[in-house]
């Protein structure tokens, strides 16, 4: 019990910011053409910002499912290295029953935040640290789609850096308390400018170029800084 | 749209999101000895995100400027060693700040 309130209480500041992100989520959605309940479904059922925000742009054009189906997969991709890395940090208990539960709830933040526990990662936890942002993602949502339209465009265009913001919160304290990942993070980005903006390679889909900065980057710093075990555990 | 294609959409999204997470999860349960494939993990959720967040941060609001403004913002809060959730209202205070602040001088 005593792990799954901690894990409520670290899962807290995401529900937070969820529920700003999927507020733009919501707004989106209906202007896409969603119906207000369709727009809470996708939320409910996929835990995700990227991947929905593409979703319901394919929607809206009519495209295949096939189409569909490939921008889900490559923009979702990062998730399943995500998944190998919480595998590796996750108790004994945590078995296969409680991952195909539990696994749905791995998103870049709660990732983050479970990492960077010092502690191996118990069931009690992780669901712990799912439920406020779960609850905060959909909510964001459901307000979004149903009074988004109140909204100026000014403070709904401000709210669209609010994910990123969380992003460079988990990012940046890791930066300065290790080197190798201020030098190894930087190299994602450096590679994330090239991708997007050098000609013949920005045609590449931004999932497909987030895994390829991300992987790349990642074996550098395999390769050239090692992990040993203990700081690997700080990491 | 009609109703019965948005149910196959969503089952679609549905379906590949979900098999990308549990599957990994599900299918390695062994430690991983290997002290590359340890190290590369180990940075994955940093350059993930990093590449996540550059350049297309830049693009979020539909002013370089703007949003520049919210990343600066972040950038600090974060380096001071703020949550997330401050972080975030600190990036999107900043770039709604500097949106006015534009159509003042403009």
């Amino acid at each position: 019990m005593k792990q799954f309130l901690q894990g409520l209480k670290d899962g807290s500041a995401i529900g937070i910011g969820y529920l700003s992100v999927s507020f733009t989520f919501g707004l989106a959605a209906v202007a896409s053409g969603l119906r207000w309940w369709e727009a809470l479904l996708v939320s409910m059922m996929n835990l995700t910002s990227a991947g929905q925000f593409a979703g319901i742009t394919i929607m809206a054009a009519a495209g295949s499912y096939l189409e569909m189906a490939v921008s889900q997969l490559v923009i979702n991709l990062r998730y399943a290295l995500m998944s190998i890395s919480l595998s590796q940090k996750v108790d004994r208990r945590f078995h296969a029953g409680r991952k195909m539960i539990l696994g749905f709830a791995v998103t870049d933040e709660i990732f983050a935040v479970a990492m960077s526990r010092e502690q191996e990662i118990s069931t009690l936890y992780f669901a712990g640290l799912a439920v406020l942002p779960y609850l905060g993602w959909t909510c964001g949502t459901l307000a979004g789609a149903v009074c988004g339209n109140i909204l100026p465009g000014s403070v709904s265009d401000a709210l669209g850096l609010a994910i990123y913001g969380m992003f460079i919160a988990i990012i940046v304290p890791a930066m300065k308390k290790d080197s190798r990942i201020l030098k190894i993070t930087l190299l994602a980005v450096i590679l994330s400018f090239g991708m997007y903006y050098l000609p013949g390679i920005s045609e590449v889909s931004s999932g497909f170029a987030v895994i390829i900065c991300a992987v790349a980057a990642s074996a550098v710093g395999a390769v050239c800084f090692p992990m040993e075990e203990e700081t690997q555990e700080e990491a | 749209m009609k109703t019965g294609i948005f149910w196959i959409y969503l089952l679609v999204m549905f379906a590949v999101t979900y098999v990308v997470r549990v599957l990994p999860f599900v299918a390695f349960h062994k430690k991983i000895e290997n002290k590359f494939v340890r190290s590369f993990l180990a940075y994955i959720p940093y350059t993930v995100l990093g590449a996540m967040t550059f350049p297309a941060v830049f693009y979020a609001t539909g002013s370089a400027v703007t949003a520049g403004a919210g990343v600066g913002a972040a950038l600090i809060a974060a380096y001071r060693g703020k949550g997330l959730f401050t972080v975030a209202v600190c990036a999107s205070l900043a770039a709604l700040l500097a949106g006015m602040l534009l159509q003042v001088i403009g």
